[in-house]
């Protein structure tokens, strides 16, 4: 038992390394000028989509549950920290609001999950696309939201700092609930739900637990995006969205981490690059999608993950060392 | 150690079970016999906790547990192994074994669980790391067994374990079944094999749509006329 632990220490320190060397390559390409605030935007909605969509695939990949109102959580998260920096435009306004934002969002993500996650497949869609309507019809009617005319930002809070911090937060703690004893059951829901309850998982709470928790960082990359780009109304988190999130999870691989990732990376940069060519962008951009989805149907990782991937390689190699000695 | 007293099981408005019961002792091994939509794996659903009741009660080793959440039926000692072979098609052999155990924290445990299914069903130990969708139907139907035995159960309910199986399978299957009977498990059994679950129980139960109509020995209803004529084919 001894040795695995001394291997995950190295291993977690080389992932501290890559982390941090992303970080500072970002920093200083950012203050040699050689990424623009132009630049800066496609970061953001980078960093915001994989925080979306690694959520979503907790709840569509991991644990199964079909979700199309992941944009509504997202719209709690990004009206209430827009709220609270209008009162207080100041990082700590910003971190008022995200972390209210994203609690609120967990809240509505169990109060909706409790009735909808009985549902199973289309209906459950159904179910959640309708809860995302509600939250959308309910900002375009409130006063404090300003109705259909939406919010203007009064600060930008988040800048490529915490942009990383969090999404790197997210990724994080996601990925560890996915690998623990919790996340097995979430995945054992997914694989037999019938089975999954006779092995004496508890398996309404677990839906429960990981609809909310992403509805939890959901509501966090909401935050950002207001913070960030100044100016949210309610048509922006419509049915529209929640599709774009779905695209890049099923793009990268339903029940792959690493997959969403690179997904949400390179759907990104493609919006970015068909930007300027707005009367064949959603054409260009579905054959791309249909042409990747007809030679991998699995998506792009299918459910395989990276470390699994060096995992394997440093096992081969241990294996073949100790069938040389 | 089992006891069902009057249980009724409804289905929005249908009736699936109708007032029945049943009681299972240490040590038995009780077979559930009847044809199709009888309502066999109701009952089994019911006991683990998989399907609610509308009437009657469920006592085990002296506790009502009519009332109890399926995951704590399972921490008591009820183990289910579920209809048509379900396991986790996207997880290995080992994986599923592990979730067997999901709600035991020891891991020392789990291992020797592990190993004594592996005894058990030495062809699932030299597919560990096989993915268990793709295993054989018979490989699977193994699978599902030991899973069902990673928490070491006082009681083992077994929903058709030889369906869709070769003769030979499921001969070794039922000899399995001994096996694990005689190492002290309980084993509640519904089969549609029924000369050969007859065969191997104490005794046995026969339900038609919902109702028992024949109970007693195992070797003695295999010799029933209406047991033969019904279910054994003259
Ligand atoms: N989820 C359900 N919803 C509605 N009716 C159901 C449901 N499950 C079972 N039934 C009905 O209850 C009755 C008993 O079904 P059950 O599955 O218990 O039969 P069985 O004896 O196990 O049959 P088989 O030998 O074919 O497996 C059947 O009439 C079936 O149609
Ligand atoms: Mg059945």
């Amino acid at each position: 038992m001894d040795v695995p632990r001394t291997v995950f220490t190295k291993r977690n320190l080389v992932w501290l390394a890559v982390c941090l060397s992303i970080y500072f390559l970002v920093f200083f390409l950012r203050s040699y000028g050689i990424l623009g605030n132009y630049h800066e935007i496609t970061i953001a909605q980078i960093c915001i989509n994989i925080m979306l969509a690694v959520s979503l695939n907790l709840i569509v990949g991991f644990t199964g549950q079909f979700s199309l109102g992941h944009a509504g959580f997202m719209s709690i998260g990004a009206y209430a920290t827009s709220l609270a920096l209008r009162s207080r435009p100041d990082t700590i306004g910003f971190l008022i609001g995200i972390t209210i934002g994203s609690v609120l969002a967990l809240v509505v993500g169990v109060i909706i999950g409790i009735p909808t996650l009985r549902l199973r497949g289309d209906y459950l869609g159904i179910a959640t696309l309708g809860m995302a309507e509600i939250i959308r019809v309910v900002f375009l009617n409130l006063k404090i939201t300003n109705g259909a005319a939406g919010l203007m930002g009064t600060f930008r809070a988040a800048n490529w700092t915490w942009l990383y911090l969090l999404t790197v937060m997210a990724v994080l703690a996601i990925n560890n609930f996915v690998n623990s004893s919790h996340g097995r059951a979430c995945i054992s829901i997914r694989e037999d739900e019938t089975a999954s309850e006779a092995m004496g998982v508890n398996t309404t709470a677990y839906k429960i637990i990981a609809f909310a928790f992403g509805a939890f960082f959901a509501g966090a990359a909401g935050g950002l995006y207001s913070s960030y780009f100044y100016f949210i109304k309610p048509d922006l988190f419509g049915f529209l969205k929640s599709i774009d999130m779905l695209v890049i999870v099923v793009l990268g691989g339903l029940g792959s981490i690493t997959g969403t990732i690179i997904s949400a990376i390179l759907l990104s940069l493609l919006t970015t690059i068909l930007q300027d060519f707005s009367s064949v962008r959603m054409i260009v951009y579905s054959v791309i999608l249909v042409i990747i989805m007809l030679f991998r149907p699995q998506g792009l990782m299918g459910t395989v993950e990276i470390s699994h991937v060096i995992d394997k390689f440093a096992r081969k190699d241990k294996e073949d060392a100790n069938t040389v000695s | 150690m089992l006891v069902i007293e009057q249980m009724d099981v409804h289905y929005g408005i249908i009736q699936a079970i109708k007032g029945i019961s049943i009681t299972v002792n240490y040590g038995e091994v009780v077979s559930l016999i009847g044809a199709n939509g009888a309502g066999k794996t109701t009952i089994l659903r019911t006991i683990s906790g998989l399907a609610k009741q509308s009437g009657g009660s469920i006592t085990f080793e002296g506790d009502d547990i009519t009332k109890m959440a399926a995951s704590k039926r399972v921490e008591a000692g009820i183990s289910h192994a579920p209809e048509g072979r379900r396991v986790f098609p996207g997880m290995s052999v080992y994986e599923n074994l592990e979730l067997g155990a999901y709600l035991s924290k020891d891991k020392a445990k789990t291992k020797k669980s592990i190993e004594m299914v592996f005894g058990k069903f030495p062809r699932l130990a030299q597919r560990e790391k096989q993915m268990a969708g793709t295993l054989s139907g018979g490989e699977q139907q193994m699978l599902a067994i030991g899973r069902a035995l990673m928490l070491d159960p006082k009681i083992l309910l077994l929903d058709e374990p030889s369906m869709g199986l070769a003769p030979l399978l499921v001969k070794e299957i039922f000899n399995t079944i001994k096996e694990i009977n005689s190492s002290g498990t309980t084993i509640l059994l519904v089969e549609q094999n029924a000369s050969q679950a007859l065969a191997l129980a104490d005794r046995a139960y026969v339900l038609e749509t919902g109702k028992i109509v024949l109970s007693g020995k195992g070797e003695e209803l295999l010799k029933s006329d209406e047991v033969r004529k019904a279910y054994l084919g003259g």
